[in-house]
């Protein structure tokens, strides 16, 4: 076994693919030559070949709906948008087109696509190196949203939406491309060499979009995240002494609905914790499952720890980001301390 | 300071409705006045064949000039052919609307040369990825009127399952891409599907079309962009029929330039050709189909022509253009066109014509009594059920938690 950051092992992912399917190509802003602006896809275009591996225009929308063309063609490409703040020019392409390619030609067409993009605060990017937007992903019927948490999952997702036979918008949380990063800005990043997610295999692994891990077990409540938020969740569990279970979604569509109500019913108490701003973020939507779901085995109201309803500010970051803090302060709300 | 007080330009058509239709100010070239380059020339030596005109047919219907294409008497009684299907199954399906048999239609009437000479100038497997506005191609490559019926009438036979509005068709079979009435958002990925054909080393090339107005959303400047950076194999057409509902092609800026002359800047090839000219659309995508074939890139082509009719089935044209523009027309109607030429050349009499026309009606009333017998919206539709089926390649929990949540079919 390999020790890979998750820029590594993304890396490997796409390495893996390229050799596994000639079909499989990789594209997008300085990709190439480069090996793009957080490196993974480094020494891809020098191992595979310019054809497999290249750059492309400042054009998101193009860059998608190019992957679509060639998506209905046969070929399984993999395009990343270099910030999740700039997949808005492709959201036309990802909403009117690739997630309903499949339903309107009734199955004559699909188109296996991954659009990978960095995604995710904490890095001192201000309001345009920032930004969460799943939400507005998982809203839209036809398209998969799906957000890892380690370098082992990464590469695992990642491959299985290089698989999958439908559209999948991958996330990467930027925080954690080089370490576990718990929120806490001010203490030194652990690397993802001392951390078993770090544990990487070198050749082909799945991971099934649609299942959970839990990251942590417990019985007191459930603590439900995704991407930099597992790890600021477990940090919140392990500083206050509180015995939660944390859920690592690592997809929002398809959703792993089993783990979440079977942990929420067993716990009674949940809270929901996500980067992304509350009002209409992917929480609210968990909020209302669990409502549907869980009802009578609730102790307390479900609590969301979220992004506050401010586009993303850059000098007060580790205001708006929701820190362990915080967390721990939803939690013992929740457990009514 | 500056004498000039600055004022907002807004376009305007010439003529509006109540006043007499007035097509003066174009400049119509005489057919067979330009050149026709070799398919490998430099785009930089073809800027006069995007602010010029290909034409072929004269007044009096002869082929003229360098731009004729090798086309058999056969081949251009089957371009014949299918313009007049295209026509009458579009009188049909128009009709089937109004009597309430369908939600919406959109008619491509006196743009029929546009799909049909593009059909046969393509190969059968390129493939297209083209407007609402183009039913031609489909019908020109044999698709079963039937089955487009079928689907205008989202009946249980609707081989699209009743998801889509009218005219939205989709036959991988026939090489045509499923249909958004987003507009333009397909342009792009015709470049992308003509990249991936280039990728496997394939022969096919693929081709794609937007109206006029269209070419104004930013996805037209990613597909030129993408097109000639990357050299793709693609045809990428704009149909210009001077109208984008209410709006006149001023609008998308034809005011400045052709709509071909957007090409120059790319370093793409740029013909601007007579749409209604069944003979110069035929030759200018062989050339351009030719020259991507050849591995030397996109070509971009306006096809210049007149959007004779309506919008759509909710659109009322005598609101904003003269009523006479269509008779105004300087540049005629396709069908009536070729049929001149054909007769001219004695490749097909008046009786002859006569005898096409009759066999094309029967064949659409045919198809139409067997797709309405089948049965017309609201009448007949597919399984309720289906409504779940293809979100994705598998359903997930939710998909079929809510078919479960259905009524039951009465």
């Amino acid at each position: 076994m390999a020790r890979m950051s998750m820029v590594q092992a993304l890396n490997s992912a796409l390495d893996v693919m390229l050799a596994r399917d000639p079909d499989v190509l990789v594209f997008g802003e300085d990709v190439g030559y480069f090996g793009g602006v957080f490196r993974v896809t480094e020494g891809l275009q020098r191992k595979h070949g310019r054809r497999r591996c290249f750059d492309a225009p400042i054009a998101e929308g193009g860059i998608v709906a190019a992957a679509i063309g060639m998506a209905a063609y046969g070929l399984r490409p993999v395009v990343e948008i270099q910030f999740a703040d700039y997949i808005l020019p492709a959201y036309d392409q990802l909403v009117s087109e690739a997630a309903r390619i499949r339903y309107r030609s009734a199955g004559e067409f699909h188109v296996p696509l991954v659009v990978r993009a960095p995604y995710g605060g904490g890095v001192f990017g201000g309001q345009t190196h920032s930004q969460s937007p799943e939400a507005i992903f998982a809203h839209v019927a036809g398209l998969k949203t799906v957000i890892p948490s380690n370098p082992y999952d990464a590469k695992g997702l990642l491959i299985s939406a290089i698989l999958d036979q439908d559209p999948v918008v991958f996330f990467e949380p930027k925080r954690l491309y080089g370490g576990p990063f718990d929120g806490h800005h001010d203490r030194p990043l652990t690397a993802w060499a001392q951390h078993p997610g770090g544990e990487v295999p070198e050749d082909f692994y799945t991971i099934p979009l649609g299942q959970a891990a839990i990251a942590r077990p417990g019985n007191e409540l459930t603590v439900l995240a995704y991407g930099t938020m597992v790890h600021v969740a477990l940090a919140a569990v392990a500083e206050s002494g509180l015995d939660a279970e944390v859920i690592d979604l690592r997809t929002l569509v398809p959703l792993d609905i089993e783990a979440v109500t079977c942990s929420v019913r067993r716990t009674g108490r949940c809270v929901i914790v996500h980067e992304a701003p509350r009002t209409g973020g992917f929480g609210a939507e968990l909020c209302a499952l669990i409502e549907e779901r869980c009802f009578e085995y609730l102790e307390a109201p479900t609590e969301r720890v979220a992004g506050f309803d401010t586009p993303y500010p850059h000098a007060f970051e580790w205001d708006y980001f929701p820190g362990p803090h915080r967390v721990v302060e939803a939690m013992r709300r929740v457990l009514g301390e | 300071m500056s004498e000039v007080q600055l004022s907002l330009h807004i376009p305007e058509p010439l003529r509006r409705p109540g006043e007499r239709a007035d097509f003066s100010h174009l400049r119509i070239p005489p057919a067979g006045a330009l050149a026709r380059p070799p398919v490998d020339a430099p785009a930089g030596e073809l800027h006069e064949l995007a602010y010029g005109l290909i034409r072929v047919l004269d007044e009096e219907g002869h082929a003229v000039g360098a731009w004729q294409p090798a086309a058999s008497p056969d081949t251009l009684c089957r371009g014949l052919r299918a313009m007049l299907l295209t026509r009458a199954f579009d009188e049909r399906m128009s009709r089937a609307q109004r009597q309430g048999r369908t939600s919406f239609y959109l008619k491509s009437r006196g743009e029929e040369a546009v799909a049909c000479a593009q059909a046969l100038a393509l190969e059968p497997d390129d493939m297209c990825f083209a407007s609402y506005r183009q039913p031609g191609l489909l019908i020109a490559r044999g698709y079963p009127l039937v089955e487009m019926m079928n689907q205008v009438f989202s009946n249980a036979r609707d081989p699209l399952k009743g998801r889509q509005l009218p005219v939205l068709y989709s036959s991988r079979r026939h090489g045509f891409f499923t249909l958004s009435a987003n507009v333009a958002t397909q342009y792009c990925q015709a470049v992308g599907w003509a990249m991936a054909s280039a990728y496997r080393g394939d022969h096919r090339i693929a081709s794609a079309w937007v109206g006029e107005g269209s070419t104004a959303e930013g996805d037209f400047h990613h597909v030129l962009t993408f097109a000639a950076v990357y050299r793709a194999p693609v045809v990428l057409n704009i149909v210009n029929n001077q109208w984008a509902i209410s709006s006149f092609a001023g609008l998308a800026g034809a005011e400045t330039a052709p709509f071909a002359a957007r090409a120059i800047g790319y370093g793409l090839p740029g013909l601007r050709v007579d749409g209604n000219d069944f003979l110069a659309v035929l030759a200018a995508t062989a050339w351009a189909s030719a020259r991507a074939r050849a591995n030397l890139g996109a070509t971009v082509i306006e096809l210049f022509t007149y959007r004779a009719e309506s919008h759509s089935s909710s659109d009322d044209p005598s609101k904003y253009r003269p009523a006479d523009e269509p008779q105004a027309w300087p540049l005629g109607d396709p069908i009536e066109r070729l049929r001149r030429h054909l007769g001219r050349s004695g490749a097909l009499s008046d009786a002859q014509f006569e005898a096409l026309r009759q066999e094309t009606d029967a064949a659409v009333r045919e198809a139409a009594r067997e797709a309405e017998a089948i049965g017309t919206l609201g009448k007949s539709r597919a399984d309720p059920a289906t409504l779940f089926e293809d979100v994705f390649e598998q359903p997930d929990w939710r998909l079929v938690e809510q078919a479960r949540r259905l009524a039951p079919r009465e």
